[in-house]
């Protein structure tokens, strides 16, 4: 204990503790300015993105700060009968200045979002709007159009006063928060999202498996093969990184399409018939076949690297120790490649997941997968928050796979190489 | 029961990777059972080359090996029944020492009662018992070298085959478990072949030694013969320390030969000469001569001490006799040899019979 509780000091007198943290500062700063340009850079490209995508999904100020003295006057309406005349009032104010900034279609634009119909009569509000009198708005707003009388186009406003909102995520998921503030599921012939997230689990799965069973041997090849003749099977494997992806999917286009190469082959050996090629692009043969392409060597690189480890003893003595081949592989070698089969399924069905490129070139209507959806948000909507949201989904569906990982494989068992 | 004599037989066994080369060349080797046999040589000798294809990992370009009267060239590895210790143990990394031990039994479907009762035997006989439930890498070098002896032994081979496995281990590890793999020898008669580089290793371990070079086996027999008769000069110079003489057959008569070295006629013994004129190599081991030596010795000469290096109990001397100035004797470090001094002109002397006139090579 007391070898514990006693000071050490250095020879002149000062403690050991203080001097060597005195010491091993100046190589902590010098550590720390090493890496300071990438910290950096992953905090501007990284973190901060990631946080703004975070804040843009729940993001509903928009709205808020454009009508901010009627939501004030609606924090005392119950929401069962038509608001009173001081909401309206506040409502024309707000309205009138809007109008003034020329922002009253955004605010159309908002509202329509939350419930179908608010365009029309905002229009014919802002034309009636210029001709209105002072006092008595309630009659006068409700005469422009039947819907401002009516009270689900008041509670649809007043749904839009929080700051924050998870409706983007909801409609994610094909949900959304009725007018009674429930949340329930959208008609069955109107939801289009579930099905993209289930089709592209079920095709990042199924790429994966057809990596996984395609890159194994070749690993094990490349991994037991002579030197001179594993180099040239491993510029095959990675000659596709090399290869810009647009063009590797731009060839898949010409060898899987109906008149291409693929086709013509099988009609020449007599497979199938002329007229009856079968469509083998623009659906889910397309993606599965030119994704399964261009992410093998993630596949087969975590795989060779940990194959190569593997003693060609171990094998032997598998087999030496009377196991047929197929138990030595089996019971010896399968075993030591599990952490390269994490490590590869992993990266090529997170890679899968949010493959974008090739799906939407190749895919067609029924190949494409949540990202297509979340980039046609992005351009041509414009609806950041709600790609914003589904990029979100995206990503915490990435970590949950993760963390199911970590959970029955343990992810210090991964190996990248 | 009678040992068999030929328990395995290389018979006229060809070896050849490319089609260029021979590794193996001609290779005519009998074991008996429950012989130790160490193949012996220098790296590329083609030693190793036998032992795998003694496992089955490779096969033999040419001729036969029978083990037990069979022929087992067409046997695949796992169907031999033999057990192997490989250079780099070859534990499964994924498995504890009690799985790996199971393995040889699983596979041959034996009961786990059964399975048990011989792994704990194997256990104890590398005195490991309660290492069971250990992991491989949880283990020092030493101790994975005793499971993999284990494991090569616990399901009751006929035949346990040893690629250099003390190679990784230090020194003094080494010496021990030279013993210890000895004594396992002994106690349960297993038929091994050992192959080493290490031929002090051969030595202490081996009833019969199989010194290997360029595919071929230069001389078999037994670790004294091999010191004491060896039959040729590689062997001799493969095998312990040797001082050599070159130098031409000037007279053969009476089991004895004079051989010209420098202008000096020494005796010696001739093994592989036969008439006069022929070159040799004269082969004598640095404790077959003596310093300061009775007159009965026949080969008395007189030389210069070149260097003397301490090593505790002898001490080694650098000496230039008759044209060669690496002469080396041993002389033990007692109070009747101290005036060795460098650069002392000495006598030393030896008997011919222990001077072995070889091929010149």
């Amino acid at each position: 204990m007391s070898s514990e509780t006693k000071q050490i000091l250095t020879t002149d007198g000062i403690p050991l503790e203080v001097s060597l943290k005195k010491a091993e500062k100046k190589n902590k700063i010098k550590a720390f300015l090493l890496v300071a340009p990438l910290l950096f850079f992953l905090i501007i490209t990284y973190v901060f993105p990631i946080g703004d995508m975070l804040f843009r999904s729940v993001d509903d100020k928009m709205v808020t700060q454009m009508l901010p003295k009627t939501f004030k006057a609606m924090e005392n309406w119950d929401g069962q009968e038509l608001p009173d005349e001081e909401v309206f009032a506040a409502f024309h104010e707000d309205f009138i200045k809007l109008v003034e900034d020329k922002r009253e279609g955004k605010l159309s634009t908002q509202l329509n979002y939350t419930k179908n119909g608010f365009k029309s009569i905002i229009k014919k509000l802002r034309r009636a709007s210029k001709k209105f009198e002072e006092g008595n708005y309630k009659e006068q707003i409700m005469s422009v159009h039947k819907r401002w009388a009516d009270v689900e186009y008041w509670r649809a406003i007043q749904r839009r006063a929080p700051e924050f909102t998870s409706q983007k995520y909801l409609k994610g998921m094909d949900m959304y928060v009725n007018e009674e503030g429930k949340i329930v599921s959208v008609e069955e012939d109107r939801r289009i999202h579930r099905v993209l997230w289930l089709r592209t689990l079920e095709i990042a799965f199924f790429v994966t498996v057809f990596c996984f069973l395609m890159a194994y041997p070749i690993a094990h090849l490349l991994a037991t093969l002579p030197m001179k003749y594993s180099n040239l099977l491993m510029i095959c494997v990675l000659l596709p990184f090399w290869t810009s992806l647009l063009v590797r999917t731009a060839s898949w286009m010409i060898l899987l399409q109906q008149q291409g190469i693929v086709n013509d082959f099988f009609v020449g050996i007599g497979l199938v018939a002329d007229d009856n090629r079968p469509e083998m692009m623009y659906n889910k043969t397309g993606s599965y076949v030119a994704m399964t392409q261009i992410l093998l060597p993630f596949m087969v690189l975590p795989l060779y690297s940990v194959m190569k480890t593997i003693s060609p003893s171990l094998m032997r003595a598998g087999k030496s120790l009377g196991g047929t081949p197929f138990v030595a592989f089996w019971k010896v070698y399968f075993p030591l490649t599990i952490p390269g089969i994490g490590a590869g399924c992993l990266l090529v069905f997170i890679l899968a997941i949010g493959y974008y490129i090739t799906p939407a070139l190749v895919g067609g209507a029924s190949g494409t997968l949540i990202s297509n959806q979340i980039a046609f948000h992005m351009k041509s909507t414009l609806d950041w928050s709600f790609a914003s949201a589904m990029g979100l989904m995206l990503l915490s569906g990435v970590l949950v796979i993760y963390w199911l990982y970590n959970k029955l494989v343990g992810i210090d068992n991964i190996k990248l190489g | 029961m009678a040992l068999k004599k030929d328990f395995v037989k290389f018979d006229k066994v060809d070896k050849s990777y490319d089609g260029k080369v021979l590794v193996v060349k001609d290779l005519q080797l009998d074991i008996e059972e429950g012989e130790f046999v160490t193949m012996l040589g220098p790296s590329g000798s083609g030693k190793t080359t036998c032992l795998m294809m003694l496992a089955g990992f490779e096969t033999p370009t040419n001729g036969e090996i029978y083990l037990d009267g069979k022929a087992i060239s067409s046997i695949p590895p796992h169907k031999r029944g033999i057990g192997m210790v490989f250079q780099n143990y070859a534990l499964f990394p994924h498995m504890t020492v009690y799985e790996n031990l199971a393995f040889p039994l699983r596979v041959r479907k034996i009961p786990k009662d059964e399975a048990d009762k011989k792994i704990d035997k194997a256990l104890s006989m590398v005195s490991l018992q309660g290492f069971a439930s250990r992991m491989p890498g949880q283990l020092s070098g030493g101790q994975q070298q005793r499971v993999a002896v284990a494991r090569s032994l616990v399901f009751d081979p006929q035949l346990v085959l040893m690629d250099e496995p003390l190679g990784a281990l230090d020194k003094n590890l080494r010496e021990s478990m030279q013993y210890e793999i000895k004594h396992i020898h002994e106690n349960i008669g297993v038929t091994v072949v050992y192959v080493t580089h290490d031929q002090s290793e051969a030595l202490t371990m081996s009833n019969r030694i199989a010194v290997f070079n360029d595919g071929k086996v230069q001389q078999l027999s037994s670790p004294d013969e091999l010191y004491e008769k060896p039959v040729n000069s590689f062997v001799a110079e493969f095998i312990g320390e040797n001082n050599t003489f070159v130098g031409e057959v000037s007279d053969i008569s009476g089991g004895k030969c004079k051989v010209k070295i420098a202008n000096t006629d020494i005796l010696a013994n001739p093994i592989s000469v036969k008439g006069k004129g022929e070159k040799t190599k004269i082969s004598l081991r640095p404790e077959r001569a003596l310093i300061n030596p009775s007159d009965q010795m026949d080969n008395i000469h007189s030389g210069k001490i070149e260097e003397v290096i301490y090593h505790g109990d002898h001490t080694r001397v650098r000496i230039n006799l008759l044209g060669n100035n690496q002469f080396i004797l041993k002389v033990p470090n007692s109070s009747a040899n101290l005036d060795i001094k460098l650069g002392k002109d000495i006598k030393i002397g030896w008997n011919s019979e222990d001077a072995r006139a070889l091929d010149p090579s």
